[in-house]
């Protein structure tokens, strides 16, 4: 393939090679529009993001599903004794923010893919970005408001407790 | 290199991982927003949160979770080859390779996680 004459290799003539100077200037890259810097920055965090959350998931699972007693072991004292480490705390809160924002980032890529009327767009947008914010708060107050060792109404330590609470 | 006709992308192992991407990842996102929202129990009772994740412990979901970690994994295999193929140099000559060998992985990873959830599953069990 050494040809001098491109033109040669076109499959018909009158077709202009790709990128000849017909792009439009929004999809160029050179120069900064804010929808771009937003996009690549959403492009980048996908990535890092996708990345962290392998680690925290499968130490998630492994810990929760495939030690102990497996599934068995999942009960409110389970939860109770991993949130007394304030390592499990942030471990479980590094991956609900991780997970939905990467998630939540997801939806809005097939959103735009897929959903082509401006204002249907829009609705599903409005719903995915109100659930993001409403589970991410959630989960944040559930992590850090938890309370382990819980009373009944006579102020005896409920049989659900996890064993430390007897000696607060 | 060696294909001769059709086309590079379409209905090829590009396509299809991005397919299964797709799939994998919204499946996860909705188990996710039901995984907060059942966790989230622990604030109302103990009784509730046993209760609703009690809901986990029987055969049926069982089966549902080892689906659920095989779409995870597939997304968290494949997400990594993705990584590769965009700041790997090499990465767009070998993602197909990176397919079998993503695909490779979650087979391996996939018997050893069934063959294990499946063993504490049943020595737990208390039966119907």
């Amino acid at each position: 393939m050494t040809t001098t004459k491109s033109d040669a290799l076109l499959p018909a003539q009158g077709i202009e090679a790709p990128r000849s100077g017909r792009i439009d200037p929004k999809y160029l890259r050179s120069g900064s529009s804010k929808s771009g810097s937003f996009e690549m920055a959403a492009w980048v965090f996908m990535r890092v993001s996708g990345a962290a959350l392998v680690v925290l998931i499968f130490v998630h699972l492994t810990v929760n599903l495939l030690v102990g007693e497996g599934i068995h072991q999942i009960d409110f004292g389970f939860v109770a004794g991993k949130w007394a480490n304030p390592v499990w705390q942030f471990w479980d809160l590094a991956m609900l923010w991780l997970a939905m924002l990467h998630g939540g980032n997801g939806m809005r890529t097939i959103i735009n893919d897929y959903a082509e009327k401006d204002s249907t767009r829009m609705w599903l947008k409005s719903i995915l970005y109100l659930s993001v914010i409403v589970i991410i708060v959630l989960g944040t107050m559930v992590i850090f408001t938890f309370e382990p060792c819980l009373l009944d109404s006579s102020g005896q330590l409920l049989e659900s407790s996890p064993s430390f609470c007897q000696n607060v | 290199m060696t294909q001769t006709k059709g086309t590079l992308y379409k209905g090829r192992e590009g396509m299809w991982s991005w397919v299964g991407h797709r799939i994998t990842g919204v499946g996860i996102f909705f188990f996710l927003l039901v995984h907060v929202l059942d966790t989230s129990l622990v604030r109302v009772s103990p009784e509730a949160y046993d209760a609703v994740i009690g809901a986990y412990k029987n055969p049926i979901m069982i089966v549902g979770e080892i689906g659920l970690v095989g779409a995870i994994v597939f997304h968290a295999f494949n997400g990594l080859r993705i990584i590769l193929v965009d700041f790997w140099s090499q990465g767009t000559r070998y993602h197909r390779q990176m397919l079998w060998t993503v695909m490779g992985l979650w087979v391996i990873t996939m018997i050893g996680f069934t063959v294990r959830h499946l063993m504490l599953f049943l020595d737990g069990w208390g039966g119907f």
